[in-house]
């Protein structure tokens, strides 16, 4: 047995249950809203946005994360996050790669 | 040796010696595992994402049934086997073997019925005549053939992590009967087990409730 198990802490059944019913709730929120006539940039803000709350729960809670050192969140997180933004922002540039191509 | 003793927060921290992060090294390496894979389906989600904000033609092949209830009852599905998942590592780490191997048992299942729903809904798309470069949907039909391709392409992935989770999961809760795996182990495979849940709170608003047809 590893000696870092004996640090496993963290919020009880209740707390989990609680989690579980608010993933659960927002996912019902998510269909609702897929039904309500909105623009297409407004929705997919939205749906993200509702998204990453609810991934945001299952990495603190389900995955242990706000249980761990900051260090390890620190590490982890943020630079994801960056990448991710970055994926987003600078994708609409991959386009540029068929006026690249030579000859033409 | 108090300064290699691992846990302790200490002036040398960062020095060598000690675990920063206070975690094993294979909880670590789970850990970065999942960045990675985060990193791959956020560029598969953002390619997609571009697509669908740029198409003003884009299919919505999606009626609230069967597919968005079917797709609804698919994250419940998920969403229950995460907290089976939780359950098991709580009792992994009690040392409740009977009872961590029974919830790894309904976390397979919950992973199973998720593959089944989805190779259902794959069939189903496929018998309508959805494929990789092409569909029957749009005006003129086929005219945004990229979306058989982010569909087939963002839930294949995914399905195939949770076929794999399944294997693991398997594999986990026999070697914890038998004693050759511990209570680290259940916990670091739920770590990835939750994170496939996690990929599927994106795709499922992404890919279906972005296009439900709300006509039907």
């Amino acid at each position: 047995m590893s000696t870092f198990a004996t640090e496993h802490a963290g919020g009880g059944i209740p707390l989990y249950m609680k989690v579980w019913y608010a993933l659960l709730a927002l996912t019902l929120l998510e269909v609702f809203l897929a039904y309500k006539g909105m623009s297409v940039g407004l929705m997919l803000s939205i749906l993200m946005g509702l998204s990453v709350v609810k991934a945001a729960l299952i990495v603190a809670y389900f995955m242990h994360l706000r249980f761990e050192r900051f260090s390890l969140v620190l590490t982890l997180i943020p630079m994801t996050v960056l990448c991710i933004c970055l994926f987003s922002v600078f994708f609409a540039d991959s386009v540029r790669l068929y006026d690249l191509r030579w000859p033409r | 040796m108090a300064a290699t003793t691992v846990g302790q927060a200490s002036a040398s921290l960062w020095q060598g010696g000690a675990s920063p992060y206070s975690i094993s090294s294979k909880k670590l390496g789970m850990w970065l595992f999942i960045v990675s894979d985060s990193l791959t389906f956020g560029a598969l989600l953002a390619a997609y994402a571009y697509a669908r904000v740029s198409s003003e033609n884009w299919p919505t092949p999606f009626p609230i049934y069967p597919s968005i209830i079917v797709a609804t009852v698919m994250t419940f599905c998920l969403l229950t086997s995460s907290i089976t998942m939780v359950m098991a590592v709580l009792n992994a780490h009690k040392g409740n073997v009977k009872a961590t191997v029974r919830w790894l048992g309904f976390t397979m299942l919950g992973g199973l019925a998720f593959v089944a729903l989805h190779a259902n809904e794959w069939f189903h798309l496929i018998g309508e005549g959805l494929r990789p470069f092409t569909n029957p949907w749009g005006d003129p039909p086929g005219s945004t053939p990229l979306f058989g391709a982010s569909f087939f392409t963002c839930t294949g992935l995914h399905m195939l992590h949770v076929t794999i989770g399944i294997i693991v999961l398997a594999n986990i809760a026999r070697g914890f009967k038998k004693g050759t795996y511990s209570a680290d182990h259940v916990e670091i495979s739920g770590l990835y087990w939750h994170f496939v849940d996690l990929v599927w709170m994106f795709i499922f608003p992404l890919l279906y409730l972005m296009s439900v047809n709300r006509a039907a």
